[in-house]
């Protein structure tokens, strides 16, 4: 089976990139970055994987609150994780 | 493929897992026009969640993608059902778009979600569901190389462990809180189910080498940023144990929001249904974990069962209630095996958060009384999940019951909110994505 493609975005202006069909939260991860801070300020990251929990909320193209875990990455994607 | 979702659906599925997929699957070919949506970027559900970059071939999903492909189906992915404005018209929303979808009958098969509880450094990023662990790594999060201690109670455990493992992560111990007693009754009453004998003779080949440890649960995790290690109870002595993850589920949860919100009965946490699977309420129907936690074989017949009734195929549903009565026996045996134990109601320290959204602590949360006040008190539920990961902890930390489920049953943006319960439904623009939907567990 051949290598599925790279798609390339970046996540706090850093370039990532990760096979076509990833989701946004795999590429948070990937960065190296918690997805969110708390309330209180703590960092959060994906906890139930399925989009119920928003964890792993993000910013996406300036789009506020989009829940990583859901959606696929796509090229030139400019995630934010400042939420 | 081009249906026009401002006519009504004969017959409208929410929810694209197995259950769903089956209900989709049997009233098609009744002749009925269907149409199933989905949260998820793709079909499958969960389960046969469609792994990134893998060769691994689930051969019940492919037969079921196959059989749901040969259907004439119309299939709305990444739509999420918030609303319904009035009986027959259900509101979903994309990431740019809304949509009306008129049904005349009705299929829920919205699924299950895993439990979560508590405990000192959950909210520590790299701590996940183990289910949720598994669904990252089939969407793309590398795993080879990291160690991984699985952890919490029932049959999941298992199956996520031998995934990662053959995903290259090292796992250094699965802890599951059930005693010996209860999993060996568990594993004799298997007999019944001979197809459940292979599923655990195969996880226990994948799974040599790695200890399985009963009587066993985390109590805390530690580190700075994330996860760095766990300290478990095994056998009545603490032991800390480094790992990168900790994929931990106590469980599933049906989700009942949705039926919930359309006024179907519910008993004991679970939609209530007939023989035909439909609720309470005539011409809406429910199939698989909401009417009782019972895994993928029971699921798919009740959404077979659901399909054929639905489209008014009776006797053939008929012919199938027989094989849904021995399934179904399987989640009664699931429940008694994988019930909580008492010891994990005192994991929480008064500083431990119990609400995630909204950073609210088990000591601000134990001075109330009741679920309602908790929440109108300390905003404990009132975040985004909407009580979807607190409630059920409330439920079993202080055996809090959640009162009546209210829309939009979801986050969503208040132009969609506008439109939904506007008195005269605007014409909205229906964009259709994904007609088709991808192979299932397989790469692509």
């Amino acid at each position: 089976m051949p290598m599925p493609s790279a798609v390339t975005l970046t996540v706090n202006g850093a370039e990532v990139s990760v096979p076509q069909g990833a989701t946004v939260a795999a590429a948070v991860a990937m960065a190296g970055q918690p997805c969110r801070v708390s309330v209180s300020g703590s960092p959060r990251g994906p906890l139930c994987g399925m989009g119920i929990c928003f964890e792993c909320r993000v910013r996406i193209d300036g789009r506020s609150h989009c829940r990583s875990c859901q959606i696929l990455c796509e090229p030139g994607m400019d995630v934010k994780t400042d939420e | 493929m081009n249906k026009d979702c401002t006519s009504p659906f004969d017959v409208l599925v929410v929810g694209g897992g197995p259950a769903g997929m089956a209900a989709a699957m049997r009233a098609a070919e009744c002749g009925m026009n269907v149409g199933i949506v989905d949260d998820n970027a793709r079909l499958g559900g969960q389960i046969w969640r469609a792994a990134v970059s893998s060769d691994s071939h689930d051969k019940e999903a492919a037969k079921w993608q196959s059989l749901f492909g040969a259907a004439s189906v119309t299939t709305l992915c990444g739509k999420r059902v918030f609303h319904q404005s009035e009986p027959g018209v259900l509101w979903a929303e994309g990431s740019d778009d809304l949509i009306a979808l008129r049904y005349k009958n009705l299929i829920l098969a919205t699924g299950a979600r895993e439990r979560f509880l508590p405990f000192p450094g959950w909210t520590l990023p790299n701590v996940m569901g183990a289910g949720g662990l598994q669904a990252m790594v089939k969407s793309g999060l590398p795993i080879a190389g990291k160690s991984v201690v699985v952890a919490g109670t029932g049959p999941l455990l298992l199956a996520v462990a031998a995934y990662l493992r053959q995903q290259g992560a090292a796992i250094p111990i699965v802890c599951e809180q059930a005693p010996w007693s209860a999993l060996l009754r568990f594993a004799g009453s298997l007999v019944k189910w001979p197809a459940k004998i292979a599923q655990t003779f195969r996880l226990k080949k994948e799974m040599a080498g790695t200890p399985f440890v009963a009587n066993s649960w985390p109590v805390a995790a530690q580190g700075q940023g994330a996860i760095e290690s766990v300290t478990i109870s095994r056998g009545g002595s603490l032991e800390t144990i480094p790992c990168d993850y900790l994929a931990c589920g106590f469980h599933l949860v049906a989700n009942i929001e949705l039926p919930s919100l359309l006024g179907c009965e519910i008993r004991g946490g679970y939609v209530n249904v007939d023989e035909f699977q439909q609720t309470s309420l005539p011409g809406i129907f429910c199939a698989g974990e909401p009417t009782g936690i019972g895994g993928v074989e029971v699921s798919l017949v009740e959404g077979e069962i659901a399909g054929l009734a639905g489209a008014g195929a009776k006797s053939q549903a008929q012919r199938l209630f027989k094989k849904r009565a021995k399934l179904r026996n399987f989640a009664g045996a699931l429940d008694r095996a994988f019930a909580l134990r008492s010891e994990l109601r005192s994991l929480a320290s008064p500083q431990t958060l119990i609400c995630r959204c909204e950073d609210v602590s088990y000591a601000r949360v134990e001075e109330h009384t009741s679920w309602r006040s908790a929440k109108l008190h300390t905003r404990c539920g009132m975040g985004p999940c909407q009580g979807r990961i607190c409630g059920p902890v409330t439920e079993f930390l202080f055996q809090w019951s959640p009162e009546s489920v209210r829309p939009p049953i979801f986050p969503s943006r208040l132009k969609s909110l506008g439109a939904a319960t506007a008195k005269a439904p605007e014409p909205v623009v229906v964009t259709r994505s994904s007609v088709k939907p991808r192979p299932l567990g397989m790469g692509m």
